[in-house]
């Protein structure tokens, strides 16, 4: 069942799903964010991305910005880049010759005579789960929807490595794309938070002040209170205080 | 979230706030006389007469700085705060516990006996400096009969008892304050809290820190995604913002208490700092109060180990992490709040 303007969930709640399901809770649901240094030059890098319009290089049509949304999947966002090139000489003159909006036309009216390429720009280098390339693919389904392609394969280009890896859009990263989608769909409609279980890339994730991920989720907070009072009412002064030494944050 | 908690003060009448750029412009007789870039800032707080642009005004929505406009004398008029979407479900949660009242006397039982064991601290951290042995006898005196409230504060299972064991334990407290004051001034002698109007220069020094307290605490809450209205040990009251209040007890005696005493027993102010009204209020002079902000700007940026996370931080940083851990314990992360117990 397609699903409704109001349910579509950003396509970059994917990765945060596939990176760690409480990190998209936390900012999906509970819409906490904290900025790090690497989302803030991870909105440099999408602004300058997004800033641009189309620009013709050659016979393709390089696209900036473009907004996407899917019903069938319930999702919604943007692409970096999408590269429209034509097979074939007649279509490469409406390449040139006609405003954006009817060249998506023409894409609709004769699918097979294009090839529509989804270029997303990552900072650093490629990351060891496959988020990267499920967001790809989820844009690649947005796209076949909204243009009634069929994309056989896009590109991510990481900052770090300045080339374009190529992404096959098999069947494979198809279901592996639908099923984290229907995930997040039902984690949304939850509102439950799942429990953190800390693991080393806590240490890189950008929520962890928020997260708490060393105390959440266990029963430490009323034996810390018992220990705490027991000993505040068996000492004799307190030890530790901010005045003794001037030393600042 | 901002790690720095710098707050800019505007005390001086007349001042008028721009934006800049990326900054706040800080206009004084149309001219600029200072700019401070917007990331570095916490908070921005407006004593008495002080104009805001709008422009200045949106942009701090934005970027997650609030606006507090208060009297000359610090009590809070209104606050700019961005508009938070979200958290809707923690919002939901709170206001769900605080209807509840013995939820709410669950969280409230270990705020309170949080404040009780840090004013013990307060009181025995004096008791050990202090070379009188009659003021010594008062202070630890004092001590023991509090050590009777928190026990009883923690087994509490109704509001309605919490909240006079937390008078009791106030007032057992206040009474011996004034054996923590070590200069001979008469002035700063201490007889009961007086707060509307602070009848004495130690209780206009008390409630003027306890409404910077209270803007950091509504700070904290908000940014935590908390409503800073709806509190559980304090009831609802328009225009008070409860679970601020609530958030702010276990930091009063550690943070508040002991900064007014040490500026007194260091003689960074003095009696004369102060003038008394007609009707007998007690206020700061402009270089006291200067003074004041700066010395719990200092105090904030001090650092010390949170004692449950187990992380350095600052005493700043402190109050909004006690607001998230309530967050959290109301999202069900935490069994219980594990509220700050200074030690
Ligand atoms: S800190 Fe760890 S558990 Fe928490 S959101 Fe980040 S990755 Fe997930």
């Amino acid at each position: 069942m397609p699903y409704t303007e109001a349910e579509l969930i950003p396509l970059s709640a994917l990765q945060h799903l596939l990176f760690c399901p409480r990190q998209a809770a936390l900012i999906h649901v509970e819409q906490l964010w904290a900025e790090n240094r690497l989302t803030v030059e991870g909105m440099h890098l999408h602004r300058r991305a997004h800033e641009a319009t189309d620009e013709l290089r050659g016979d393709t049509r390089i696209v900036r910005g473009l907004a996407l949304r899917s019903l069938a999947h319930g999702l919604v966002g943007m692409a970096d880049i999408v590269e429209f090139t034509p097979n074939d000489e007649t279509r490469a003159t409406t390449l040139r010759t006609t405003p954006l909006r009817g060249l998506f036309q023409a894409v609709k009216a004769e699918p097979a005579a294009w090839q529509v390429t989804p270029v997303e720009y990552k900072r650093g280098k490629p990351k060891s789960d496959e988020s990267d390339r499920v967001q790809l693919c989820a844009q690649t389904l947005c796209l076949e929807e909204m243009l009634m392609v069929k994309i056989a394969e896009g590109s991510l280009f990481y900052g770090k490595r300045k080339r374009r890896t190529r992404v096959l859009f098999d069947a494979e990263l198809r279901a592996t794309t639908v099923a984290a989608a229907e995930r997040f769909h039902q984690l949304f409609s939850s509102g439950v938070t799942p429990p953190a279980v800390y693991s080393a890339k806590c240490d890189n994730c950008s929520l962890i002040s928020l997260c708490l991920p060393k105390i959440a989720g266990r029963g430490l907070a009323q034996q810390f209170l018992n220990r705490q009072f027991s000993l505040a009412l068996s000492m004799e002064a307190p030890r530790s205080d901010p005045d003794d030494h001037e030393e600042s944050a | 979230m901002k790690q720095h908690l710098n707050t800019l003060f505007v005390t001086t009448e007349g001042t008028y706030l721009a934006k800049d750029g990326m900054a706040v412009a800080v206009r004084m007789e149309k001219k600029t006389r200072l700019r401070i870039p917007l990331h570095n800032l916490d908070g921005i707080v407006c004593f008495g007469r002080v104009g805001v642009s709008p422009s200045l005004m949106a942009i701090c929505g934005e970027s997650g700085v609030t606006i507090s406009m208060t009297d000359a004398h610090g009590r809070f008029r209104a606050a700019i705060i961005g508009y938070s979407p979200g958290n809707v479900l923690l919002r939901r949660t709170q206001y769900r516990v605080a209807d509840d009242p013995s939820k709410s006397c669950e969280i409230a039982r270990i705020m309170v006996a949080a404040k009780l064991a840090n004013c013990r601290a307060v009181l025995l951290r004096a008791a050990r400096d202090s070379r009188v042995e009659s003021r010594r006898s008062t202070l630890t005196t004092a001590a023991r009969r509090l050590v009777t409230n928190l026990e009883a504060a923690r087994a509490c299972d109704s509001l309605e008892r919490l909240r006079g064991i937390e008078g009791e334990g106030a007032s057992t407290y206040f009474e011996a304050f004034s054996a923590m004051v070590n200069v001979p001034e008469d002035a700063f002698q201490f007889t009961s809290r007086s707060r509307r109007p602070p009848l004495d220069p130690l209780n206009a020094l008390l409630s003027f820190l306890y409404a910077l307290l209270a803007h950091d605490a509504r700070s904290a809450c908000e940014a935590a995604g908390l409503d800073a209205a709806v509190g559980f040990l304090h009831r609802d009251r328009p225009g008070r913002p409860g679970l601020a209040l609530d958030l702010m007890e276990e930091f009063r005696p550690f943070l508040a208490d002991r900064l007014a005493l040490s500026l007194i027993n260091r003689r960074q102010i003095s009696a004369s700092g102060f003038t008394t009204s007609p009707t007998g209020a007690v206020n700061m002079n402009d270089a006291t109060r200067k003074t004041l902000l700066k010395a719990y700007q200092v105090r904030k940026q001090k650092t010390m180990l949170h004692p449950f996370l187990q992380e350095k931080t600052s005493v700043g940083i402190m109050i909004h992490l006690q607001a998230r851990l309530l967050a959290r314990h109301l999202r069900g992360d935490v069994d219980a709040y594990p509220a700050f117990v200074w030690r």
